[in-house]
């Protein structure tokens, strides 16, 4: 039977790795992920788990032998936060393009500089072009499924591709929270025996990870990469069908809410949905016509699903825990906003900037935002379409 | 009435503030020496600290000369580059054994190897305190962390390295002493040494660093007056305390 516990996000993503088994880890502590190794190192110890642990001396090691492993033909994983993936940054590049299906939970803090521990989305979004599949959860229970169908999307043999599960950093990494777990034994059936298609040292089929590639097929390699992103939406569709089998919980590259009748609608990643969500249920008592678009896989980006979601609203703030510093909005703005452009008459969109460093966003915020497009709708006035949710500008 | 001699203070290089630090924790005790030290040489005006990321990230509101805060693992690069802009000034890395011997190992080694005229207050605790007591590259064999819950096993996580006898093999690196602030008597030598390798810059002669063994009683699991007895039963043995790498040429006091 499926068990009820009360859980921390880091304690759920342990256990989520406990019951994967991966053969290596290799990790480096951060604040606030650092909670994932000590418990998973405390596994190890017990010997619940039959897994090399490597205490590398950096991320970049931690990575560079995730690839190693991963190539050896182990199920390797880590963990990291903030300033440890963007010192993993030359490594990750490397990870997607030798096709290697490493899995990493990535528990969102803001990027160092000014130094900061809190969450925003700044350093996955940063890795966001780096050729990882990523999967943004909600809360505790989201990143403990989604670690374990990370595993089935990673190994895909259509795929073989890295996948990173994020969760907001103390929002979700250090509050308690309910979820259902499953049996060690079901979450063992459903990942499978891991069989790597072309590991080092097959003494029948020698490879090579990793050789030099020049003009002559470096562009070609880069479109199989390209190619195996594009269809890894339908991949990632089809474990989410199985998983929900096994669980009773079902996932989707996003999740609508409420936006059948919507007028306004939010589109938002992470935690801040379920903050959203609570706002929308109480507007909707009042027959207000709000909804929400959380966007759960950001790559691929599901724009098919997007467009669908978003035709016939009036008005959508995009909101971003992140800056571009492009000067056009965070890049969930960016992508969205031009996905929808194909519709014939697509919304107006807003880009929110919000919550960076950590910078609590609450439903009084998300209330009067949703209060601000209504008036929108009203007055057909859009007004500033690059704005910021909650910082001191005077 | 005669007036009274001022026998003891806080020196000027270190700002009227309360520290964070745990109850027993040597970090601020280090901070003192090398603020008394700055004061003797009067240098506080021309000095410039790097802090690192590590307990003593916020190092910066401590000490009453500028600062600047490094990425975890950079502080000797960062202190590199202050010192070829500003070769005048006194400029001093102060950084913990997960961020000079874990993930700063190879700007350390360079630094060193460069002979930059930098002097690096290396602070010992053989754990990572600051993410909460995790097993360091300088760990004791058989030390038990949160990432080694059955003790450091050198099959899998090797041997504690011993980062000043490394640096000391560098020709770039002119003074290299280890010490430790455990009781008194040992306190007044890590000042002395702190102090040469301070005036090892000011005499333009290269790279020097003070390595510091310190308690860390939170994350060891130990009361502060155990702890310190920990420091020498343990750490002592493995890590001597010595000057390893003398300045033997003329000019340089040694108290
Ligand atoms: C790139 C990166 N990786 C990891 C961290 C997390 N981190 C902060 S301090 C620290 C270890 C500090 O230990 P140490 O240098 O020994 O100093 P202490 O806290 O013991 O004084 C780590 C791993 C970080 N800030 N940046």
């Amino acid at each position: 039977m499926p068990k009820k516990v009360i859980m921390k996000g880091n304690e759920a993503v342990a256990l989520a790795m406990r019951q994967i088994n991966p053969n290596v880890v290799a990790a480096y502590p951060i604040t606030p992920q650092t909670e994932i190794v000590q418990i998973f190192s405390s596994f190890v110890s017990d010997e619940l788990v039959d897994t090399e642990f490597v205490t590398v001396e950096s991320e970049h090691s931690a990575m560079s032998a995730s690839i190693g492993a991963s190539a050896a033909g182990a199920r390797a994983m880590t963990a990291t936060s903030a300033n440890g993936l963007a010192f993993m940054w030359e490594v990750i590049y490397i990870a997607a393009s030798l096709r290697l299906p490493i899995v990493m939970a990535v528990v969102n803090r803001a990027l160092s500089g000014p130094i900061n521990i809190h969450c925003d989305h700044s350093d996955s979004m940063g890795a966001r072009d780096s050729g990882w599949i990523q999967i943004y959860s909600e809360n505790a229970q989201e990143a403990y499924d989604n670690m374990i169908q990370g595993i089935r999307i990673a190994e895909h043999e259509d795929l073989k591709l890295p996948v990173m599960v994020t969760m907001d950093g103390f929002i979700i990494s250090h509050a308690m929270e309910n979820l259902m777990v499953l049996e060690d034994d079901k979450v063992e059936d459903f990942i499978g025996e891991y069989k790597p298609q072309y590991p080092l040292l097959d003494i029948e089929n020698p490879v090579t990870y990793g050789p030099l590639d020049l003009y002559d097929f470096y562009f070609e390699h880069k479109r199989q990469q390209a190619e195996a992103m594009r269809i890894a939406g339908r991949i990632i569709k089809n474990v989410a069908d199985d998983y929900e089998k096994l669980s009773g919980r079902s996932y989707g590259l996003v999740e609508p809410y409420y936006l059948e009748d919507a007028k306004v609608a939010l589109v938002v990643l992470g935690s801040t949905a379920g903050t959203a969500k609570a706002c929308v249920d109480e507007l909707r008592l009042e027959g207000k016509k709000v909804g929400l678009l959380k966007i759960r896989v950001f790559r691929p980006f599901p724009y098919d699903e997007i467009i669908e979601a978003l035709k016939g609203l009036k008005v959508v703030a995009i909101m971003d825990r992140s800056d571009s510093f492009s000067s056009f909005g965070g890049p969930v703005f960016n992508e969205v906003r031009s996905a929808i452009l194909s519709l014939e008459r697509p919304p107006i969109t807003l880009s929110y900037i919000y919550g960076l460093g950590g910078r609590d966003v609450n439903l009084k915020d998300i209330l009067g935002l949703y209060h601000d497009l209504e008036e929108i709708v009203f007055s057909g006035e859009p007004g500033e379409v690059l704005r910021y949710l909650g910082v001191r500008e005077s | 009435m005669a007036a009274m001699k001022r026998l003891f203070g806080r020196p000027e290089a270190l700002r009227d503030v309360p520290t964070h630090y745990c109850p027993g924790c040597p970090h601020g005790i280090v901070h003192r020496l090398i603020a008394e030290v700055i004061d003797e040489l009067e240098i506080r005006e021309k000095t410039i600290g790097i802090a690192p990321v590590g307990c003593a990230v916020l190092a910066y509101n401590y000490f009453n000369c500028d600062m600047q805060e490094a990425a975890h693992g950079r502080a000797s690069a960062v202190a590199t580059g202050i010192k070829r802009a500003l070769p005048d000034s006194i400029v001093f890395s102060y950084q913990g054994d997960g961020d000079l011997a874990s993930i700063g190992t190879a700007e350390i080694v360079h630094a060193a190897a460069r002979g930059e005229n930098i002097t690096v207050i290396f602070i010992n605790n053989a754990i990572y305190g600051m993410t909460g007591g995790q097993m360091a590259p300088t760990t004791l064999v058989g030390q038990r962390t949160t990432t080694c819950p059955d003790g450091r096993d050198p099959r899998l996580a090797g041997f504690p390295i011993r980062i000043s006898e490394m640096l000391a093999t560098l020709d770039g690196a002119v003074y290299i002493a280890r010490a430790s602030v455990h009781n008194i008597s040992h306190l007044l030598k890590a000042k002395r040494c702190i102090k040469t390798a301070f005036q090892v810059q000011l005499n333009g002669e290269g790279f020097a660093m003070v390595e510091v063994l310190c308690a860390c009683p939170t994350n060891w699991g130990l009361s502060a007056p155990e702890a310190m007895k920990w420091v020498e039963k343990n750490m002592i043995p493995y890590y001597p305390l010595w000057e390893i790498k003398p300045l033997l040429k003329e000019g340089v006091v040694r108290d």
